[in-house]
């Protein structure tokens, strides 16, 4: 990262670079005649957009890029957000002219080819999460949460059941959960974790009656816990009339394992971009299929893909709109692309490697488990699913060294930090999901480097608080930047104007 | 040859790697791993379609592309939301950089200053293009952006009924209706001449241009909106930004676009970008990621997301939104993407879609039975009033190798939708006229 740039500050923006008469592209020539303009007073007078020529756009974004740790390049074991490997075939495939250039208005009969892939990612989630149906329209999973308490409301509104005002929310669950069901007009009641890291049954059964429309829960959960009270917890829930959904944000440590729609879940969705692998880009895009029980088939957004014989009884695919449905989640049919290279993963890894995925997954997180936990605390005695929850606990009590800390201090050793801070209901919490596509030797150098941590944080202090030291900023003035924002590029004279 | 069994060439683990490891968790086997699972639902068995190698599985989606028409082998008139445009190869160059494409959203601002200073840059480039004062770093696409800026003008106004003209998308309102439901917000579609909005409106929303690719008289609109207490949403076309004026110039309180026309492909409507900024006064009250910049500890500038107390991970059920993952890497597509256009570049693809949509409807206007019904001025996209059904039309067109506008009979009896972009050469305009003059000649 300490890279010498002879002159060209990777940090001086876009704008600051502006030189006019610069071109960063080639212009075709107009190839019909010259038509009338429209009236001056619709006109914009004044364009002030950057100048800048096509080779300094590449060096300037590539030096950029170089900052990022990213997949390709590190162990990135962030908790609960799955960050495996992005195979690059998926990529191809949704580069492809026919899947990329195809325009969302063309009538159905002119893309074929892509409705069947559709229709059948539809069936092939279906059948791993143990649904009857499937939509692929949510753009991402807190979209899919959205679009599962619209269909939670649209239900019991259909059922003439209009008391049910509040949604049960575990105090482990992300933090979209709460926020999905108030977009969706619930009010939100947070059930306790029990303490051995499941949902608290007694606090269920206080909290649950004609109001609740249902629950909304993580399994396994945010903690990496495989909840053992599932079954009392969906009987519980589904004998006071309520919709079981489910967060399934942790998806990878299922597959093959158990289906949601086995063990009661009316709804789950699937974040593709974590458990199959659409890669997450820098914060999306991403997508959200919504698996739905039977008894939510009517709800569904718009659209869902058909499949029925034409009069050569040949399989024809359609673009339908269920008889209740809550409607659109977006403009057209929901992310293609990412629908694409999942549909790709999938059928690349077949029945034999996507049952093969929670079994590496959940080995790969519990050899963590049980090489780190004399280190680091472990707040719950348990056998992990694909990630486990350490806490700093005691490190932050004895050297004043704070999840934070260690977080940073992993930069140094090239490995990105774990998910830190959350699930909030463990302190210092370091949550860490290693993924089945890292190998032993990676999670061996990974648990080293934890324990030299972890004797650093004893040992010198000061070196995990000031860490990292070598990337491009030190730590960041996050306060401030709330306090002060500074959002976009103004006009005047930049810091960054002088050249290296 | 022997048939060995399965090893995903994904994950590099071997079955001797899995016996030291579960030696050293003291697990017998993998199964003990899963015993929390109830044992009647343990490994139910998936009926999915056996592994295909990747020569295999490039052939058979392969396959599938080809079974789709595609826009380039076939010249095509369709917009309405999505719009075919030229990408620069430096677009996809760019996103496709592993160190981009591969990361996740920002949370460790010291390992993603790349990530993060490519949205500081969309951010500017937007506000630069809307004239408006501050953005976020994206939203799904064009229709939630709307979508959440009515109810982020619901919040700032405390008004519990949204005013839409109906001129919009029927896209982009429907996906309106979805999100309104719930926190049970009225919409009330106006025509441009209603004068007066209902009391208790939080805001007006107008596309522009609108839905039929014409430009509306904004400032009229936006008195109507301001004089009731109303905020004025905006959904824009980016590019036309390049020629019309900006929204600041008529006072729009929150601008939203659907930014896919500019870098990013069609791919069968996602993903794509949603664009989103605003006046600062509501800067508080955006949904979404937002990143500002600041200094590290070494007094260096650096950036970081920000103004995160508005959000789910921080507020729970008391954020202006649910939105987590977005779309990073198209917003980094779009960004590239106006950095090569630049200044003289988009007012130049602006101005060739102008002059190619209207030599198209001058042309298609002469044709016997054709006619444009919709006086003004329009910018990339107009309506056709066709002597037949243009569904019936559209299916004719297929076999002179075009697809044609998007049918909107549904809305105008007998109309079709016709958008021509700087891809659309003059030979495709003409073979479409030519088309439509014997379609419709023989009716």
């Amino acid at each position: 990262m300490n890279i010498r740039n002879f002159g060209n500050n990777p940090r001086k923006l876009l704008m600051d670079r502006s030189v006019s008469g610069r071109l960063g592209t080639t212009l075709p020539p107009l190839d019909v005649p010259e038509q009338k303009l429209p009236p001056e007073y619709l006109l914009r007078e004044k364009l002030d957009m950057p100048e800048v020529s096509e080779s300094e756009i590449v060096r300037y974004f590539s030096q950029i890029s170089q900052f990022n740790f990213s997949i390709d390049h590190n162990f990135y074991p962030l908790g609960s957000c799955t960050m495996k490997y992005n195979p690059k075939l998926n990529d191809e495939m949704a580069s492809l002219s026919g899947m990329s250039e195809i325009h969302p208005h063309q009538p159905a009969d002119t893309v074929q080819g892509a409705l069947k892939l559709m229709f059948d990612l539809q069936k092939i989630l279906a059948e791993i999460t143990g649904m009857a149906g499937t939509s692929l329209a949510p753009m991402a999973g807190a979209e899919g949460e959205l679009t599962g308490m619209l269909m939670t409301r649209a239900y019991h509104l259909a059922r003439g059941d209009t008391n049910r005002t509040s949604v049960l929310v575990p105090d482990s669950a992300h933090g979209t959960n709460p926020a999905s069901a108030a977009m969706a007009g619930f009010g939100v009641i947070t059930l306790p974790t029990d303490t051995n890291g499941n949902t608290d049954l007694d606090a269920l059964k206080a909290a649950i009656n004609d109001d609740i429309a249902g629950l909304m829960l993580t399994q396994p959960s945010t903690l990496g816990l495989f909840d053992t009270n599932i079954n009392e917890v969906i009987r519980i829930v589904r004998e006071a009339g309520g919709i079981l959904y489910g967060d399934g944000a942790n998806l990878n440590a299922l597959l093959g394992r158990v289906k949601p729609g086995d063990l009661g879940f009316d709804v789950v969705h699937s974040n593709l971009h974590k458990t199959f692998t659409q890669p997450h880009g820098g914060g999306g895009p991403g997508a959200g299929a919504v698996m739905v029980s039977e008894r939510l088939l009517p709800y569904l957004p718009s659209p869902v893909i058909e499949c029925r014989l034409d009069d050569q009884n040949k399989d024809t695919y359609t673009l339908s709109t269920p008889p209740q449905t809550i409607g659109k989640m977006g403009a057209f049919h929901g992310n293609f692309g990412a629908l694409v290279r999942a549909y790709s993963y999938i059928r690349a890894l077949g029945d034999q490697g996507i049952d093969a995925v929670s079994k590496d997954a959940v080995i790969n997180a519990n050899y963590i488990l049980s090489q780190l936990k004399n280190s680091y605390d472990l707040p719950y005695e348990r056998i992990c699913m694909h990630e486990v929850v350490f806490s700093a606990r005691s490190l932050k009590r004895d050297h004043g060294v704070s999840a934070l800390d260690v977080s940073k201090r992993l930069i140094d050793y090239g490995i990105h930090p774990p998910t830190m801070y959350f699930p909030l209901v463990v302190e210092e919490a370091l949550m860490v999901e290693p993924t089945e596509t890292e190998s032993k030797e990676t999670l061996d150098a990974f648990i080293k480097i934890m324990r030299n941590i972890a004797q650093e944080a004893k040992d010198n202090p000061a070196l995990l608080h000031n860490a990292p030291h070598d990337t491009p900023n030190t730590r960041l003035d996050e306060a401030s930047a709330a306090r002060q924002p500074n959002l976009r590029w103004r006009p005047g004279p930049s810091e960054h104007s002088a050249e290296l | 040859m022997e048939n060995t069994s399965f090893h995903s060439p994904y994950t590099p683990n071997t079955d001797d790697d899995r016996r030291q490891m579960l030696d050293a968790i003291g697990a017998a086997s993998v199964d003990e791993l899963f015993s929390d699972i109830p044992e009647e639902y343990r490994n139910p068995g998936l009926d999915l379609p056996p592994p295909a190698s990747e020569l295999e599985l490039r052939r058979e989606i392969e396959a599938l592309a080809n079974q789709n028409l595609t826009p380039g082998d076939y010249a095509c008139f369709l917009g309405a939301g999505s719009y075919r445009h030229f990408i620069p190869a430096i677009v996809r160059q760019i996103a496709s950089r592993s160190e981009f494409m591969t990361a996740y959203t920002p949370y460790q601002p010291e390992v993603a200053q790349g990530t993060l200073q490519a949205h500081y840059e969309f951010q500017s480039l937007i506000c630069q293009l809307t004239g408006m004062e501050v953005a976020n770093a994206g939203m799904y696409d064009g229709s939630t952006s709307l979508a959440e800026a009515a109810l982020m003008a619901a919040r700032i106004t405390k008004g519990d009924r949204i005013a839409i003209l109906d001129t919009v998308s029927p896209y982009q309102k429907s996906v309106l209706e979805t999100y309104a439901a719930a926190p049970g917000l009225s919409i009330d579609t106006i025509s441009k001449d209603a004068g007066s909005v209902e009391k208790g409106t939080a805001c007006l929303i107008v596309q522009q241009p609108n839905f039929f690719g014409y430009i509306e008289e904004m400032q009229e609109l936006s008195d109507l909106a301001h004089s009731n207490d109303a905020l004025l949403v905006v959904s824009c076309d980016p590019l036309s930004l390049a020629m019309f004026k900006p929204p600041s110039d008529y006072d729009a309180d929150i601008v939203v676009a659907e930014g896919q026309a500019l870098g990013v492909a069609p791919t069968y409507g996602g993903p794509y970008v949603g664009f989103f900024a605003c006046k600062e006064t509501y800067m508080r009250q955006m949904p979404g990621r937002i990143v500002g910049k600041t200094r590290d500890t070494q007094g260096r500038e650096g950036y970081v997301l920000t103004l995160q107390t508005r959000e789910q991970h921080i507020r729970r059920e008391k954020a202006t939104s649910n939105i987590c993952t977005s779309v990073g890497l198209i917003a980094l597509m779009s960004t590239v993407y106006m950095a090569s256009q630049g200044k003289q570049g988009l007012r130049h693809v602006a101005e060739l879609c102008y002059h190619k949509a209207h030599y198209a409807a001058t042309l298609i206007d002469s044709l016997p039975g054709y006619s444009i019904p919709i006086p003004g001025t329009f910018f990339r996209e107009f309506v056709v009033k066709c002597p037949k059904a243009p569904a019936d039309i559209n299916k004719q067109l297929i076999g002179n190798g075009i697809i044609g506008g998007l049918d909107i009979s549904d809305q105008i009896p007998n109309a079709m939708l016709i958008c021509c972009t700087e891809v659309n050469s003059r030979e495709e305009i003409e073979s479409l006229a030519a088309a439509l003059a014997e379609i419709g000649g023989s009716a």
